[in-house]
């Protein structure tokens, strides 16, 4: 596969040995991060491709998704990583010239032939800008519950489920006083939280992260982080991250894109530690990106 | 003196300062504002005997309207002589009337036509949309007036209203049922304020961020939900925004309605079941238009003017009512 | 934006063409989003926006086609280079110059006199606006004269014109009594009409242009006046103009004004001493009043002549309404760069 990487961006001397990973950079009081043992394979890609118009966006790429597990995507701007992620939920069907090839399935069955909007209540997304609802904080939880059920539900039913996704977001204890209040006036990392709550909401099986902490302040960002680490027992989660850092504190496994192909793919002590392929190593190290 | 008006010349010619610039302006800025107060002044000062004469009694019923402005208008000479009297409740009943049904059904139509316009029409059909509405939009109303009282009165009139409708309204209504009625005038008169709310309703879904609809759609909802649910939902002041001005159009529209309601001061009365929308009728905009030549009466015109100062004063109230609705809805909005 | 069809498998790109297709074996039905999903009511609207998007194009074609076919089997150019003339029989009764002249004076009176005072008040409003409640209120108030229906304006315009003041501008009867009507009166209501559309295009136009233009105009010492008469106005003549067009739009399709204000007379009347102005001051009718006379709402009750004149007028007011769109296509090119 190496043969078909293109040129390195800068000039990269071959011979230097592969650099450790840089030391987890903190106030001396963080922990290890904590690896989980892997669950059952969730999703599939099988040599999938993402075409936008005659640009392939995504090449090939084939990868399981565990649950358990923590899957951080990680490489350079324009790589691909959140093509693929939109593609898991077939978001990339709201743009006209998207195409895809190659398989990808959920338990066993190709996300294709599953009616699209029961896949995208499975497969949840949060995404890099918090977006909720301009509406208040019980509505915007409840708001995937109250579309989808076939009688409108009345809103004490829709209580347990609101605080037990609150609760599972970490947001419970900050809002539990007044759920009337509108959501645009909470803060970034709250309104962030609020976004993967109404994303629990639903009790989705696998949740796909877009960035989701790079609009946020640091506390914010730790916050959330713990969070995934604790959601990852229940959930497959797929985290696509420009901070490699990040990716290394939260993420299980990592797979690093470059231009559209999976360059690596492996632990994250592996791909920081001892990556394979050069141009992961150039990455990692911070030649390029 | 011609040295005074040249040396005032070269003054004006010289460049000018940004002081002197910034008062002119204002000063024609302030104009705009001068004209409102001027019209609401003058209509009101000239609506004032009228208005006086017949105290709240001019919102009554209970008379035959036309046979009071008849009398109004052939009021004897002399100040003192002028006949006021007026119980213009049929008239105000009918501008509310065609009012509330036209924006009511428009309100839905408009929504859904906007709807279609931002999310599900194919391409070709938005691009043929855009020039329809915008063309709707620009017919002048005494084309539609045209078409109606041409093609749809007489189909109205020969075609909905059976023979023995007309003569179960003989003894009430003179001139029978001729087909120009409320039916032809609220149909008129919703195509006509659709297109306006069609237009600001597209542009105030357009400016919904897409993150809210792109949030929703990845949570399983489908479109038709989502759209509604959290654009339209979005969107909602400036929805009532766009009603409130086609209310005002609606109330305002006079020379349409002249040609097509059948121009009789009556009440069309709901308990006349199917009847009711063969019952012809005259807003308060129609008769000051239908009184143009006989405004040489004082008192004719006094009265006319007492009835554009109840209009006037209603579309105040209404955009008042609008700017107070809008209020709440404004609570859940985009920040603080 | 996003189509609802269930997109072809191989997508916008013929296979033959695209080396990146995939193989014909890969080739399979998307499954999208399917209706059968929805609940019946949404099934229902769907149905109901479908049919309320086509209705309204039905709609328009059959307005614009029957208009097309009446008015053009009546037409003739001799109908609309010909004065009106009293006559009981529809042959006899001439055409519609006169409404024609009298609309063309309404149009040039009313955007003559509107474009000068929306551009000062845009500027006004976008580069000074002080004090703020000051340039609030005048926004606030020309939404209200945008808002305010035409037979209020014509009401207030027949008051303000029959004051003593107002004498010289229309016909003074023998009793003193000011007439109050005439075009300069029904012009200086129309620009009313045109006011808020040439105001909200200038501002608009106005506040698209970036900041560093203003600030290098100041840099190099001039002042804001001089600024927004060399630099910024000349860069938002197109927007005056397809304002200017709208409100010509507006105006020539306009009927309360004219029948109470330009004097109810089918020819045009001069009215006074001064040749040119005496036209202005005198009375007439406009294509919208004859229309309206011709109907069997009027007095006339030449159906063939009214179609005919419905006909021009309709013309011209989409040719003013979609005119617009030519001369901002043509600005297309000059786009300022941020």
């Amino acid at each position: 596969m190496e043969d078909l990487i293109p040129p390195p961006v800068r000039r990269i001397v071959v011979d230097t040995p592969a650099r450790v990973a840089p030391a987890h950079v903190s106030n001396g009081t963080a922990p290890a991060p904590q690896r989980s043992a892997p669950g059952p394979e969730r999703m599939t890609l099988e040599a999938m491709s993402v075409f936008y118009g005659d640009n392939e966006a995504v090449k090939q790429v084939s990868l399981p998704i565990r649950q358990g597990q923590v899957l951080a995507l990680i490489g350079p701007s324009g790589c691909g990583k959140t093509t693929l992620l939109r593609t898991l939920n077939r978001l990339t069907e709201l743009t006209p010239t998207a195409r895809r090839s190659g398989r990808i399935l959920l338990d066993g069955e190709e996300i294709d032939q599953l009616e699209v909007t029961t896949l995208r209540r499975r497969i949840s997304m949060v995404f890099q800008q918090p977006n909720p609802f301009p509406m208040s904080i019980f509505d915007n939880v409840a708001y995937a519950l109250r579309e989808q059920a076939s009688k409108r539900p009345r809103k004490h039913e829709l209580h347990e489920y609101v605080e037990g996704a609150l609760t599972r977001a970490g947001l419970w204890d900050e809002v539990k006083d007044d759920l009337n209040r509108p959501a645009l006036r909470l803060s970034g990392g709250q309104q962030q939280r609020l976004c993967i709550a109404r994303a629990l909401a639903v009790r989705p099986e696998v949740l796909l992260m877009d960035e989701p902490c790079s609009a946020l302040d640091p506390r914010s960002t730790a916050v959330i982080e713990d969070l995934i680490s604790e959601l990852r027992s229940d959930l497959a989660i797929v985290i696509v991250t420009h901070n490699m850092q990040q990716a290394e504190r939260v993420g299980d496994l990592v797979a690093f894109m470059y231009l559209g192909d999976l360059v690596e793919y492996g632990t994250a002590e592996q791909v920081f530690g001892a990556p394979r392929a050069q141009r992961t190593r150039d990455y990692v190290s911070g030649a390029f990106g | 003196m011609g040295r005074r008006l040249s040396r005032f010349i070269e003054q004006a010619r010289r460049p000018w300062s940004d002081q002197r610039a910034e008062i002119v302006l204002g000063a024609l800025s302030g104009l705009v504002l001068l004209t409102i107060f001027a019209m609401v002044v003058f209509i009101f000062a000239k609506a004032w005997p009228s208005l006086s004469a017949n105290g709240l009694g001019i919102l009554g019923s209970g008379h035959d309207v036309d046979k009071q402005l008849g009398d109004i208008y052939n009021s004897p000479a002399g100040e003192k002589n002028f006949v006021y009297t007026l119980n213009a409740w049929p008239l105000i009943y009918a501008t509310a009337l065609t009012t509330v049904l036209s924006v009511g059904m428009g309100i839905f139509i408009s929504l859904f036509a906007a709807v279609f316009i931002v999310e599900f029409a194919p391409e070709s059909l938005r691009r043929t949309l855009n020039p329809v509405i915008r063309l709707l939009a620009a017919v002048p109303s005494v084309i539609y007036g045209l078409i109606g009282i041409l093609v749809l009165v007489p189909f109205v009139g020969n075609h909905l209203i059976s023979a023995q409708r007309k003569a179960s309204v003989e003894y009430v209504l003179t001139g029978g049922l001729s087909g120009a009625s409320l039916l032809v005038a609220v149909v008129i008169l919703t195509l006509m304020i659709v297109p306006i709310m069609v237009a600001l309703n597209v542009d105030a879904l357009n400016s919904v961020p897409r993150a809210w609809k792109e949030g929703a759609v990845a949570l399983g909802v489908n479109r038709w939900r989502a759209m509604w649910s959290v654009s339209v939902h979005a969107a909602r002041p400036a929805i009532v925004a766009a009603a409130v001005l086609a209310t005002c159009r609606a109330l305002g529209e006079s020379i349409m309605l002249l040609m097509v309601s059948g121009s009789v001061g009556f009440a069309p009365n709901p308990l006349d079941g199917i009847t009711f929308w063969f019952e012809p009728l005259r807003t308060v905009a129609s008769t000051i238009i239908e009184g143009a030549d006989s405004l040489a009466t004082p008192a004719y015109a006094r009265t006319m003017y007492a009835l554009a100062a109840m209009l006037l004063a209603s579309c105040f109230i209404l955009s008042f009512a609008g700017w107070l609705i809008k209020q709440p809805l404004k609570k859940y909005g985009r920040g603080v | 934006m996003s189509t609802f069809r269930v997109p072809p498998a191989s997508g916008t790109i013929p296979p033959s063409h695209d080396p990146f297709s995939p193989p014909a074996t890969e080739k399979r039905r998307r499954v999208n989003e399917s209706l059968s999903t929805w609940r019946w009511s949404d099934r229902i609207g769907y149905a109901v926006a479908w049919a309320i998007g086509l209705g309204l194009c039905a709609v328009a074609f059959a307005i614009v086609g029957f208009m097309l076919f009446k008015g053009l089997s009546v037409l003739s150019l001799d109908l609309i280079f010909s004065s009106p003339q009293a006559s009981a029989d529809q042959r006899n009764s001439g055409g519609f110059m006169d409404p024609i002249l009298g609309t063309m004076i309404l149009v040039v009176v009313g955007i003559v006199i509107a474009t000068p005072i929306a551009v000062c008040a845009a500027v006004w409003v976008v580069e000074y606006g002080r004090p703020t409640w000051l340039a609030r209120f005048v926004e606030s108030g020309i939404e209200i004269i945008a808002g305010t229906p035409d037979v209020i304006l014509a009401v207030f315009g027949l008051a303000l014109f029959q004051q003593k003041l107002f004498a010289p501008l229309s016909f003074t009867a023998q009793g003193g009594a000011v007439f109050g009507r005439s075009f300069i009166a029904a012009g200086a209501m129309m620009s009313l009409i045109a006011l808020p559309m040439v105001f909200s295009s200038t501002r608009e136009g106005l506040q698209a242009i970036p900041r560093h233009v203003r600030e290098a105009s100041f840099g190099l010492g001039k002042t804001r006046i001089a600024t927004i008469r060399r630099v910024l106005l000349p860069s938002v003549r197109t927007n005056i103009g397809t304002g200017a067009a709208l409100g010509m739009g507006r105006i020539a399709g306009d009927t309360a004004i004219v029948l109470l204000l330009a004097g109810g007379t089918l020819l045009l009347e001069p009215q006074g001493n001064v040749p040119g102005v005496d036209v202005l001051t005198g009375t007439g009718s406009s294509l919208t009043t004859y229309v309206f006379n011709n109907s069997p709402a009027g007095e006339g009750n030449a159906h063939d002549k009214a179609y005919a004149a419905a006909f021009v007028l309709l013309l011209i007011v989409v040719l003013l309404n979609f005119g617009v769109d030519k001369i901002a296509r043509g600005r297309k090119s000059a786009q300022w760069k941020t």
